[in-house]
């Protein structure tokens, strides 16, 4: 099958579906690839990088949208400036469109879809399961989003991120406030951090403390009774007013101290949450900076706006909506391989061909429209990231159970004790003197050998048996003193044993000196 | 040469084996522990020739020499992997010397001082022969599972354990009824006493299955010690009976280890129930969440060169395989790139107590990075990459986890806890005991199948580019 790339004709879209690199591997699948002439060229590839892998490089942008097979693309389809068409209306059945679609917000697209009996599957409906995660391309585009928003505050803001001592004086580390830490979140704090700054972060969802506290930052948490924000796919859900009035209380005085602020506070499918008043940006030192990463939809600041940097009351706050786009060779990068991941599941065969099995829960969750009919939204998935555990009886554990069997009673054990005493006062009230001598020794001994035994390391239990062999073996004492009988019977059996120890004194000392030789430092 | 002088070198022979034992407790003394050993035999032997040797020179050479020759060469020449083959076959040769010797000293028509003397006598002469037998059979067959050379499956006939007792307490009696008729007219009871014991040894064994055959070659280590003090009871020899003695305990402790490994009585391994316990099949068998995630090579390269603390947890599969020596060549590599790299092994990683310890010395991997299971389990959650190279129910989290599981309560390693495991598997098979393994389903977790030689020959291609 044909895969088309178009070029992405959004204002300020600088990312490419696929980079020549990812197009050399999706080939190996058994795809034949053309890209639009150009398409790779903002975020620095050329139409020569995609020639020397194999890709068709055409400037008939219509044509590409109606013979290709598949319709790879970042945004979803919109009119074009120049040609004045969209792409939708070219597509027919048998074709299958792969973007972001924000099937949610974009009903009217996929009615228009469907209509042309198309398939269409958007990339932002990837379940969030673990099998899925090399898919997802929010994840990857957020993982660039928070970084780069960190390296969008430094250039806006006039200071050091880390602290110096210089001959020219103290410098004070900078202190950034991440607000969510989800993917773009820890995103930001890993960059923050990397580059010097004191950093703190919150989030609703107290499950994610401990990847705040495993990245160095410090967890900013509210006193209040367990209210536990994690909502269903790993996303944060809406609190409630108690909840929020003492979060407000919380970031107003962070904003006092901090010098940069990173919001990422997303709730799916709704307005952003508004988490930094006109108040708070005033009470912020001048020279600070906010970045907005939730400008798009509606901002966490209310001073925000979408894809300008503004300035109020001495902060900058900053509210691009394309920062993945403002690092497009990376982001292309990370997109075309989760299509690449993508195209492996929708193409087990590596035949080039696709199959969109609805059978599969990640590409049935992707899947918005199949042959026409809209198939979004996708039915509940059958497991959640992190299943939850009804833990109303504790499992017990082998410690446990083992407890339970063991509760001798306290006299237990001189039952054996008794047993063995009577023996050994049996047999000494019969045996002679001679034999109870003997007796002593064997006893000894054993407590001897259980003594030293244990004292052996287990890494040389195999060597301990082979110089025990070697040692029982000590039997041929008992032949060497027959060997000289009258009879020659006996004579020879003794020989033969004789014969059978030494093969074991020998073989037994010698095979122990070989391995010991092996055990180095 | 006097009494006292032998009784004397029998002394400091006693001493010299037990600081053989001693000496193994730590690497740095094995060597020396092993030379006290060779020492010790050496004075007992000297002291016996010299003082108990008149005649029969001839025979003495023929039966020594030659003998010396042939362990010489089998030691040389045996296979680390073949180690439990030598020991097995080694122990029987034990019990025949035992059965030889008391055989030889009951035709050789002792006085004794009074009856009682007597019939202490004839019960020791026929337990010693009794014992020899049974280690004798017993080590045979278990060699023979070893060796491939006949099925390791258990064969376990109906009534066996009616048969076992029966034999016991017929033996018993009969070492009664010998005793009774003493030496010179009792030979037929002792004939019938040894064919029975060599019928109970051999069938002892074969009910055993090949998973449980540490715990055997550890028991029959401990029987070739009692057959040994039984045959210095008889003698009046305290040297045997001290030998005897101590390799009796270290053969019991060495089983005892390897049941407390295993989970598993004794008794339970010996009457061999092992490994044939049915699961309760109805209800549902654990549930396994999760997903098997695949890796390859190339990926698990990269991800251990990124680690900072890998563990390796080998199994038998990788002994196997022959994987050893390339998996120290990883593991050279990645140390000299400032990798930490760990064994951990489990008590019954090997064939038998220690196997797996001297499979990795014989790859040359240093004693100081490999680790029992008991010191590195609680190191887990600090190491990054963890490789489990064919093992599969000695890192299987259900003996934790799922009270009513087969190996519910046997302590295992536990790789989990880790931030990443990487299985190296041939396919999706089950271990020795049958169980399915909830590890490889585990978020953390990815599976790289193949033959493990492969895919550690790949792996170290991958590392070193």
């Amino acid at each position: 099958m044909k895969i088309g790339i178009p070029k992405e004709i959004e204002e300020g879209e600088l990312r490419v579906a696929m980079t020549p690199a990812v197009a050399a591997r999706v080939k190996q699948l058994g795809f034949d690839i053309a890209v639009e002439s150009g398409a790779g060229e903002p975020a620095s590839f050329s139409d020569d990088d995609y020639r020397a892998v194999g890709v068709e490089v055409t400037s008939d942008t219509k044509s590409l949208w109606h013979d290709s097979d598949i319709l790879v693309k970042v945004r979803p389809p919109v009119a074009h400036p120049e040609l004045g068409f969209y792409g939708i209306e070219l597509l027919q059945e048998h074709q299958t469109l792969i973007s972001l679609l924000h099937p949610a917000q974009n009903k009217a697209k996929l009615d228009e879809l469907a209509a042309r009996g198309t398939n269409a599957i958007a990339l932002d409906a990837v379940p969030r399961i673990s099998r899925a995660q090399k898919m997802d391309v929010l994840s990857s585009m957020a993982n660039i989003a928070g970084y780069r928003a960190v390296v969008e505050a430094a250039q806006h803001f006039g200071r050091f991120f880390t602290g110096q001592i210089t001959a020219a004086g103290k410098v004070d580390p900078a202190k950034v406030l991440v607000i969510g830490a989800g993917v773009a979140g820890l995103a930001a704090i890993g960059a923050a951090k990397g580059m010097g700054a004191i950093v703190r972060a919150f989030d609703t969802r107290l499950e994610v403390k401990e990847q705040v506290a495993s990245m160095d930052a410090e967890f900013l948490e509210l006193n209040f009774a367990g209210e536990d924000g994690s909502g269903e796919g790993g996303y944060a859900k809406t609190m409630s007013a108690e909840f929020i009035a003492a979060e407000m209380a919380l970031f107003a005085e962070q904003a006092k101290e901090v010098d940069i602020i990173i919001t990422t506070a997303l709730i799916p499918g709704k307005e952003a949450p508004e988490l930094i008043t006109e108040e708070m940006v005033k009470s912020m030192k001048p020279g600070s900076v906010i970045v907005d990463l939730a400008a798009e939809s509606g901002g966490n600041c209310r001073l925000s706006e979408a894809n300008k940097v503004i300035k109020a009351h001495g902060v900058t706050i900053i509210g691009y909506t394309n920062l993945p786009s403002r690092m497009a060779a990376q982001a292309s990068q990370l997109f075309g391989t989760n299509i690449y991941h993508l195209l492996t599941e929708l193409c087990p065969n590596k035949d080039g061909v696709i199959d969109i099995n609805m059978e599969d829960e990640v590409i049935r969750g992707a899947t918005v429209v199949k042959e026409g009919n809209i198939t979004w939204p996708p039915p509940a998935p059958r497991l959640s990231a992190a299943p939850k555990t009804d833990v109303s009886e504790p499992i017990k554990t082998h410690k446990d159970i083992e407890k339970e069997a063991k509760q001798p009673s306290a006299f237990g054990f001189l039952v054996p004790v008794l047993l063995i005493g009577a023996v050994l006062l049996g047999i000494g009230s019969v045996a002679p003197a001679e034999f109870m001598g003997h007796l002593t020794v064997f006893v000894l001994s054993c407590f001897v050998g259980y003594m030293v035994v244990w004292g052996v390391s287990h890494s040389l239990h195999t060597p301990l048996m082979s110089v025990t062999n070697a040692i029982s073996s000590i039997i041929i004492i008992g032949a060497l003193t027959q060997i000289s009988g009258e009879s020659l019977g006996v004579s020879i059996l003794a020989a033969l044993a004789v014969f059978i120890t030494s093969i074991n004194i020998v073989g037994g000392f010698a095979v122990t000196h070989r391995m010991l030789k092996m055990f180095r430092k | 040469m006097t009494f006292g002088i032998m009784t004397a070198s029998y002394i400091g022979a006693s001493a010299l084996f037990i600081l053989a034992l001693g000496g193994l407790s730590h690497q740095e003394s094995a060597r020396r522990g092993n030379i006290y050993g060779i020492l010790g035999m050496a004075l007992a032997m000297v002291v016996t020739i010299a003082g108990a040797v008149n005649d029969n020179y001839l025979l003495l050479g023929l039966g020594l020499i030659p003998g010396a020759i042939i362990g010489y060469v089998l030691a040389k020449r045996v296979e680390m992997t073949s180690m439990p083959e030598l020991v097995a076959i080694l122990h029987s040769l034990v019990g025949l010397a035992a059965v030889f010797v008391g055989f030889a000293n009951a035709y050789g028509h002792a006085e004794f001082d009074s009856l009682v003397a007597q019939r202490i006598h004839d019960v020791e002469t026929s337990l010693g022969i009794f014992i020899g037998a049974v280690t004798f059979t017993g080590s045979l067959v278990a060699y023979l599972k070893l060796s491939g050379k006949v099925d390791g499956k258990p064969l376990q006939l109906p009534g066996r354990h009616v048969l076992n007792s029966a034999i016991v307490l017929v033996s018993l009696y009969l070492i009664v009824e010998f005793a009774a008729a003493g030496a010179t007219d009792g030979m037929t009871y002792l004939w019938i006493i040894t064919v029975l014991a060599l019928v109970f040894g051999a069938h002892l064994v074969v009910a055993i299955g090949g998973a449980d055959m540490p715990v055997v070659v550890s028991m029959l280590n401990s029987y070739s010690g009692w057959a040994a003090a039984a045959m210095g009871f008889m003698l009046g020899n305290d040297l045997l009976i001290v030998v005897g003695a101590l390799v009796g305990s270290s053969g019991a402790i060495l089983s005892y280890i390897m049941c407390r490994a295993m989970n598993r009585k004794f008794l339970n391994v010996i009457l061999g129930g092992i490994g044939t316990k049915k699961v309760a099949s109805n209800g549902p068998v654990a549930e396994i969440e999760g997903e098997i995630v695949e890796i390859q090579a190339e990926e698990a390269a990269n991800a251990l060169l990124a680690a900072k603390e890998v563990m390796i947890l080998p199994g038998y599969g990788m002994a196997v395989a022959q994987a050893q020596h390339t998996v120290y060549e990883i593991t050279k590599k990645l140390r000299e790139k400032g990798v930490n790299v760990r064994f951990g092994i489990h008590p019954v990683a090997g064939r038998m107590p220690g196997h797996m310890n001297v499979l990795l010395a014989e790859a040359k991997v240093p004693y100081d990075i490999v680790y029992e299971m008991d010191e590195i389990n609680d190191d887990f959650p600090k190491v990054d990459v963890s490789i489990v190279i064919g093992a599969n129910d000695i890192v299987n989290p259900a003996a934790n986890e799922v009270p009513d599981s087969p190996i519910a309560g046997m302590p295992v390693l536990e790789p989990w806890k880790g931030k990443q495991t990487i299985v190296l598997k041939r396919g999706m098979s089950r271990g020795y005991a049958g169980v399915e393994n909830p590890l490889f389903y585990k978020e953390n977790t990815r599976m790289l199948f193949g033959d493990a030689k492969q895919s550690v020959d790949a792996l170290l291609k991958y590392i070193s580019e």
